[in-house]
């Protein structure tokens, strides 16, 4: 069989597309909380700078006309309260300059919107500016008091430091979730297709029933086409069995009357060439119906695998049965055939199968041993299952051959002269494995071939 | 230190050809060093000479020259006239927050700044190495068997009962003259109105007025006066006659004065400013501190009371031209009352 050609992984896919939105709405989140902080910095800057200009707006106190400012300590210590800021401020009554920085720039107000704020350069270092105003009537008539108060910026920038690394730990803690997240989904989202390549790769190799376990939409026209195509590779091997049988059973009827013909010839004829010939006849033509009847049977198990039957079968009786009914055979061929301890084990299955295998192991331990031979069969019983064992005295196997001999049409080295179509421990194998169970082939140390049968207790 | 060649040279003002007023100047160290630190102070050199001495030791080959200049010289010196200097220390915090502030002083990170307390430094331009009291310093044997004053309250009462005994022995700053004064006065009156009362009382017994401290207690020792307010507590107790006064820590608040330094923006070796400034630091700050003050005025005995001036922008409040007018004029007429 060959692999087939991997290209790409769709969990691999999915797993990279996922990472990459991930990483994309990581630097999105990174930049959106900052810009949200550079803007409540920003915001509570000036709150505290207005707080300030306000206070110095209101020290303003008009005696004897003039206009006197005590500029409250507060006003400017409360702007360095937190971090070491550089302050500066100048009060300007409309545009002429009483007390302060002189050059300080005023932020200009927007409309009649007090106070207005302004981001500057200041003796060399860049500021915020709020200016707050307050009209005052003086002896000139009414004008605007107006306050600007700086600060610099390191507190901010502190505060954008520590939040930017916040927000890069938030960003890289949500990267690594969605990683997590990331996996399990894509895993998820993989589970079907490997539930259902696990449950058709479990499948004995005769099991071509159609996946009926319900599958995610998107796959149903992939399990569809494949439950069709196994319908009609079933529907092809049946076809060809169905052949084999017929074939077999054509066969065979003709064969028995060509044989019975030979045999009345043989007995009729005197030239001993022609006794010959014909004998080799015979035996040809055993050779075949005996494939005939086996490519039958086959062809039955086969069926029956398909619609494996679960009833009780008392493997003890069956061994007798079996043994008894191979009697004759043996006796005919002075092989000595013993059921030697066979203790009491129930399975279930189909109990013609399994006799069938049972009959097919011993007809090849007969056929395959000399006369004189001694052919034993046990039944054992551990905790694992039941254990059918033929033993024979017979040539056994060469041991090179062990894994080949059950394939269909495998014939042992040292076969030649004895009928056989090479089916007998398919079919065994094939039985007991339908079943649950294995065969095992062996050599006895003392001689002679070991074939046995393990049942699984059920 | 006495490998070093000490050259002093004194040269007096009137003989100082630049625009700005040097009451001294003083030069330590090799006299063909090639790298040389100049240092414009209001420390007298008496004050500052171990802290330089040790500094020359521990950078062998350099050579200091040291200028001394009242608090408001050193501005004109560095604001108006750009003289070259690598370190600037003065006594006057609110002048020194004010060059800050007002970008004279480059920024620096101290080597030891883990070690460094928070109120010493300001915006790693401004270096506090002193800690410095205004302290009120009475004459032992001018007072006699009278109480020595513990508190403000204690000194209002003593002169109210004693008006005869100490009119015109009573001396304090002249704070139109004197950056320090200036200073001190306007801390006091953000601690406590005591301060208007005390000042009214001893400008009603005719108060004398100083420039300085070292005039001050010249003037207790000599028998002028019997009583000196807000005087620097550190320069009374690093004199060897200490002993002929009482330096008297007021119970009720004490504020303390950090003397600091910076290194002006146009340091022409700011490099070697900060090593000495490093050493300053180190020296002055820590388990292994040798301050300049001698350690018999020990502040931590009363630390409750200590009003430490925070730097910061708050100081330039004071400096602010209306706020200014306003105190001095509120001043002038308590002291002086015409």
């Amino acid at each position: 069989m060959s692999t087939p050609v991997a290209h790409g992984s769709i969990r691999r896919r999915l797993l990279l597309s996922l990472l990459a939105s991930a990483a994309v709405l990581a630097i999105v989140v990174y930049f959106v909380v900052q810009s949200v902080a550079r803007q409540v910095a920003q915001e509570s800057q000036d709150n505290v700078l207005t707080a300030s200009a306000l206070s110095i707006l209101d020290s303003a106190r008009l005696s004897g006309g003039e206009i006197s400012i005590d500029l409250p300590y507060s006003a400017l210590s409360m702007l360095d309260s937190i971090s070491d800021e550089r302050v500066f401020y100048a009060i300007r009554l409309e545009n002429e300059f009483l007390s302060g920085y002189a050059d300080l720039p005023e932020a200009k107000e927007n409309g009649a919107v007090s106070p207005a704020y302004l981001s500057a350069m200041f003796l060399g270092e860049e500021v915020r500016v709020a200016t707050v105003r307050r009209r005052m009537s003086t002896d000139t008539g009414r004008s605007f008091l107006k306050v600007t108060v700086a600060q610099t910026l390191s507190g901010q920038k502190q505060t954008l430091a520590r939040i930017s690394r916040t927000s890069m730990g938030i960003g890289a803690g949500f990267f690594l979730v969605w990683v997590l997240l990331a996996a399990l989904i894509s895993r998820s989202t993989i589970r079907p297709l490997d539930r259902l390549t696990s449950s058709v790769s479990r499948r004995g190799p005769k099991d071509l029933r159609p996946v009926a376990a319900p599958v995610p939409s998107e796959m149903v026209p992939l399990v569809a086409s494949l439950n069709s195509f196994m319908r009609r590779l079933q529907q092809s091997l049946m076809r060809s069995e169905d052949f084999i049988a017929e074939a077999a059973h054509r066969v065979r009827t003709p064969l028995a009357v060509v044989r019975t013909k030979a045999e009345v010839a043989q007995r009729k004829s005197d030239d001993p060439e022609t006794r010959k010939a014909l004998r080799e006849m015979i035996r040809a033509i055993d050779d075949s119906s005996r494939t005939a009847g086996q490519l039958l049977d086959h062809a039955m198990v086969t069926f029956r695998l398909d619609h494996l039957a679960r009833e009780e079968i008392s493997l003890h009786r069956l061994v007798h049965d079996t043994v008894e009914r191979m009697r004759p055979t043996s006796e005919l061929k002075d092989v000595t055939l013993e059921a030697t301890e066979v203790e009491t084990a129930v399975i279930k299955g189909d109990p013609i199968l399994v006799q069938n295998a049972l009959h097919n192991l011993l007809d090849n331990a007969v056929k395959y041993s000399p006369s004189g031979a001694e052919i034993l069969v046990a039944l054992t019983t551990t905790d694992d299952g039941a254990t059918i064992s033929v033993n024979d005295t017979g040539p056994g196997f060469q041991t090179d051959e062990l894994d080949e001999l059950p394939k269909r049409f495998a014939r042992g080295a040292n076969t030649q002269d004895i009928v056989g179509s090479g089916l007998g421990l398919t079919i065994a194998k094939e039985v007991v494995e339908a079943h649950g169970g294995t065969l095992h082939i062996t050599n006895n140390p003392g001689g002679g071939a070991c074939v046995s049968l393990l049942f699984p207790s059920s | 230190m006495r490998q070093f060649a000490l050259s002093i040279v004194l040269i007096f003002a009137a003989g100082w050809a630049s625009a700005f007023e040097a009451e001294e100047v003083a030069r330590f160290g090799p006299s063909d060093s090639d790298s040389e630190l100049r240092i414009i102070s209001t420390a007298d050199i008496a004050f500052f000479e171990p802290m330089i001495s040790s500094f020359l030791a521990s950078v062998p080959g350099t050579a200091i020259e040291y200028t001394v200049v009242s608090s408001s010289e050193l501005q004109k010196a560095i604001v108006d006239e750009g003289e070259a200097f690598d370190v600037a220390v003065s006594s006057a915090m609110d002048l020194q927050t004010k060059l800050a502030n007002d970008g004279w002083a480059q920024r620096f990170t101290p080597g030891s700044t883990s070690a460094l307390p928070d109120w010493a430094v300001w915006n790693d331009m401004l270096f506090a190495f002193t800690q410095e009291p205004a302290a009120i310093v009475v004459s032992k044997s001018g007072f006699g068997d009278l109480p020595l004053p513990e508190s403000r309250n204690d000194l209002i009462n003593l002169l109210r009962q004693h008006p005869d005994l100490f009119r015109g022995r009573v001396g304090t700053y002249d704070v139109r003259q004197s950056g320090l004064g200036y200073l001190f006065a306007t801390q006091d009156t953000r601690a406590s109105e005591i301060y208007w009362r005390l000042t009214e009382v001893m400008g009603g017994l005719d108060a004398q007025l100083y420039c300085c401290s070292s005039d001050m207690i010249d003037a207790v020792k000599s028998g002028d006066l019997l009583i000196a307010y807000n005087v620097l507590g550190s320069y009374a107790i690093n004199r060897e006659d200490r002993d002929e006064f009482a330096i008297i820590l007021p119970a009720d608040f004490t504020t303390v004065m950090l003397r600091t330094a910076l290194i002006p923006s146009n340091a022409p070796s700011s490099e070697l400013a900060a090593l000495f400034l490093d050493h300053l630091m180190t020296r002055s700050h820590g388990q292994d501190a040798q301050l300049l003050t001698n350690p018999a005025l020990d502040l931590s005995q009363n630390e409750a009371a200590l009003n430490r001036i925070r730097i910061g922008p708050g100081l330039l409040v004071f400096l602010d031209q209306l706020k200014k007018r306003a105190f001095l004029s509120e001043w002038e007429s308590a002291i002086l009352q015409k």
